[in-house]
């Protein structure tokens, strides 16, 4: 039986002062009316926040500074993006490309691709969406329909990719497609291409979400030409990369804290001298934050220290879901107040509450199913 | 220093707990040669390290859940922590730490101890009881009480003692009944996740091993994800354990060990319910080794602050937080 490994992490104290550098930033900028928390769920796109982000040196942080990163450690970039989620900055925009797309090019792009890309991610000028899911292929990826044809000078795209969060705001998405035979096994023959969004032959649709918003989209790619050097990686190791960095896309502060805000307000509704049944629940939900954090921050310091903690980073997802949606869940049996919709209101409880509740099913969805992760995890334990 | 001690104890334990000492244990036996085995390790020790003796500490307890050791080894280490803080020298042999229990009432005047502690662990076992009672610690002789046997969900004494005479020695106490139960909890969270990883691995290997419908019930979905819920909450508590262990002696203990004593009761109740419906029917005779540990988990999950307890207290710290303070609150401890 494989055992489930969470190294103690502490953060190291220098942490601290840029803990209060962000905090101090996004309280100045408050009050400039840059941004302001919205009544919507998690987190928003904001462009220009983006990039005043990028100029303070947080989108990139990890990377050589010969690419526009910063050097700095893995646990700073933790500190710094946790504080952005707990006060609902508008990060949206340049999330993927910070957390994903970046590290990808990092890793796999060529020297061409690094300087052409980085540089302008780390100031927050070009954002990247994620193109993987189908109307036919959700948790069974491998399976996806989209194809890449090779010809002179590049690839010739066809196929629709659903779900699409951030294409309408985004310049480049992240695309995998089959451009070769499922051989010597169903998982080989897919590559990865940064997919211009801007390119001829790219369309993309709304779809509108339950809650009303346009978060995600449909692009319909027709006969889509990119050159050679959007092909991210080599050929045919689309899966392989993919796969690669599932432990950082996993264990993150987002996944535990997208409803903080409701907790938050909810411990406000219950004021200084709470009763046992508002008590008991804060007080709960505050024991499991603190743990969700603690398993959060040890794989960001084993993720650091080179490992690969996949099987750790689907337990801290799948938990840290849970913890998310029960936030809301609980909020409407304590709460002096049920859930309703408040449009534009930013700090009103009812209308945090009903946010939380609309968007709650797309928790345990996006990122790998609660049943996906389930699965990875018995695998790990030896059971399949 | 603190692996050493966990592999030391583990070794210990896997060698001398099996099922016929549990059932002598549960009977009435009191363990004498596995005290002796501890004692001369220097297991009930592990605090005196200045450095590294919480760690070790909650080594040997997590070593001791594992292996559902039926002697009083938490009471025994935190009763040798108060005394040595308390300055008073440490009685020889197993010990009991009283008051566990909230509803208990004492008094310490002009020398003497009188009233009764609840639920104390191998109260009629121990060579000594160490009690709080009116801000002094207390040493009393325990052939000088009266004990009535009681037993725990788990079959382990659980006694009732009533004193109302002179003790052996005292002190002024090095902390109060709030203190000692923080400490209590940590204990038993410590000792929840000894315990669940235990189960985790039984009923992952029954999983494998029991077969119907021509093939391994761990090879069922619904089953593979029941281990693996219980996997995650293991792997919770044994953060939280962690994170409490590296507070108790710090500012921040109340938030960290309020927060082990939750995640881990909450855990230890849905492991033995995992546990047990992956397992069937043979979990549930008394000839298979599980319900050992599913039993003392549902012992210690209400021994020292059942969740509810310790979720209220939390709930009203962060209340006195206020919403504003709270993230940089738990950011900074
Ligand atoms: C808000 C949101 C944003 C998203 N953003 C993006 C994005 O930017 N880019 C992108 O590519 N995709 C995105 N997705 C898509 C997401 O990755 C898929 O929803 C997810 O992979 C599941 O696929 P599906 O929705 O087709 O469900 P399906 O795979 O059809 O699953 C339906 C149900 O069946 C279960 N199921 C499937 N297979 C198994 C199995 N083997 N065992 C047990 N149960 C199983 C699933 O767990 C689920 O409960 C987003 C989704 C959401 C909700």
């Amino acid at each position: 039986m494989t055992a489930l490994r969470f190294d103690p992490t502490n953060l190291p104290p220098e942490t601290a002062a840029l803990r209060q550098e962000v905090r101090r930033f996004l309280a100045e900028e408050r009050a400039r009316g840059s941004w302001s928390p919205r009544g919507d769920f998690g987190t928003h796109p904001d462009p220009a926040f983006s990039r005043l982000i990028g100029a303070r040196g947080w989108i990139g942080m990890t990377w050589p500074r010969a690419y526009g990163g910063h050097e700095r450690s893995g646990l700073e970039r933790y500190v710094v993006t946790e504080e952005l989620l707990v006060s609902g900055a508008p990060v949206t925009a340049h999330w993927i490309a910070d957390r994903q797309s970046g590290p990808l090019i990092l890793r796999v792009g060529t020297e061409a691709q690094k300087q052409r890309f980085l540089p302008r991610i780390a100031r927050g000028e070009i954002f990247f969406c994620i193109g993987m899911s189908e109307p036919d292929s959700g948790s069974d990826l491998v399976s996806i329909r989209t194809r890449g044809t090779k010809v002179d000078g590049g690839w010739r795209i066809t196929g629709r990719k659903v779900w699409t969060s951030n294409a309408h705001i985004s310049d480049y998405a992240i695309t995998l497609v089959r451009t070769g035979p499922p051989e010597p096994d169903r998982h080989s023959g897919l590559s990865q291409f940064i997919l211009d969004l801007k390119a001829p032959g790219v369309s993309i649709r709304p779809i509108r979400n339950l809650a009303g918003h346009h978060d995600f989209n449909e692009m319909v790619l027709d006969d889509v030409f990119l050159a050679d050097d959007l092909l991210i990686g080599q050929p045919g190791d689309g899966w392989k990369q993919v796969t690669s960095e599932l432990a950082f896309e996993r264990s993150g502060p987002e996944r535990f804290l997208s409803t903080y805000r409701l907790l938050a307000a909810l411990v406000e509704q219950g004021g200084y001298d709470p009763d046992d049944r508002m008590a008991e629940q804060t007080g709960r939900f505050v024991a499991h934050l603190w743990a969700l954090r603690g398993m959060s921050l040890s794989i960001a310091g084993m993720l650091q220290a080179g490992e690969a903690p996949n099987l750790e980073a689907a337990c801290v997802k799948d938990l840290g879901n849970s913890f998310e949606r029960a936030i809301p869940e609980v909020a409407r049996l304590v709460a002096p107040t049920v859930p309703l919709p408040v449009p534009g209101a930013n700090d009103d409880f009812a209308a945090i509450q009903a946010e939380a509740v609309l968007n709650a099913p797309s928790i345990t969805l996006r990122g790998g199913t609660r049943e996906i992760l389930r699965g990875i995890i018995a695998r790990g334990l030896g059971l399949r | 220093m603190t692996d050493l001690v966990f592999e030391t104890a583990d070794r210990l334990f896997r060698d001398a707990v099996d099922k016929d000492l549990l059932d002598a244990a549960e009977a009435g036996t009191f363990p004498r040669e596995l005290w002796r085995a501890v004692a001369e390790t220097g297991l009930v020790e592990a605090f005196a390290d200045p450095e590294t003796g919480i760690a070790d500490a909650g080594a040997v307890l997590r070593a001791a859940g594992r292996h559902a050791v039926p002697l009083p080894i938490a009471e025994t280490l935190l009763a040798r922590r108060l005394l040595q803080r308390a300055g008073l020298d440490a009685p020889e042999g197993p010990l009991a730490l009283a008051p566990a229990d909230p509803r208990d009432r004492a008094a310490f005047v002009e020398g003497r101890a009188m009233g009764t502690y609840y639920g104390v662990a191998w109260g009629g076992d121990a060579a000594a009881l160490v009690l709080l009672a009116d801000g002094e610690v207390l040493v009393a002789d325990p052939v000088r009480t009266r004990i009535e046997p009681g037993r725990s969900l788990a079959g382990e004494p659980r006694d009732t003692i009533t004193i109302d005479g002179p003790v052996l020695a005292h002190a002024p106490a090095p902390t109060d009944v709030a203190g000692l139960r923080l400490e209590g909890a940590w204990a038993r969270s410590l000792m929840m996740l000894g315990a669940m990883e235990t189960v985790l691995d039984v009923a992952v290997t029954y999983a494998n091993d029991r077969v119907q419908f021509g093939r391994p019930i761990g090879k069922q979905q619904s089953i593979q994800h029941q281990l693996a819920l219980m996997a995650e909450e293991v792997a919770a508590s044994s953060v939280a354990a962690r994170l409490a262990t590296e507070r108790l002696d710090g500012p921040e203990a109340f938030l960290a060990v309020a927060a082990a004593k939750i995640r881990c009761g909450e855990a230890a109740g849905k492991a033995a319910e995992y546990a047990h419906q992956v397992m069937g029917a043979i979990g549930f005779t008394h000839e298979h080794t599980l319900h050992h540990f599913t039993r003392r988990l549902w012992t210690w999950r209400d021994e020292y602050g059942r969740e509810s307890d310790w979720s209220i207290e939390l709930g009203r710290y962060v209340a006195s937080v206020g919403a504003d303070g709270l993230w940089p609150w738990l950011t900074r401890a």
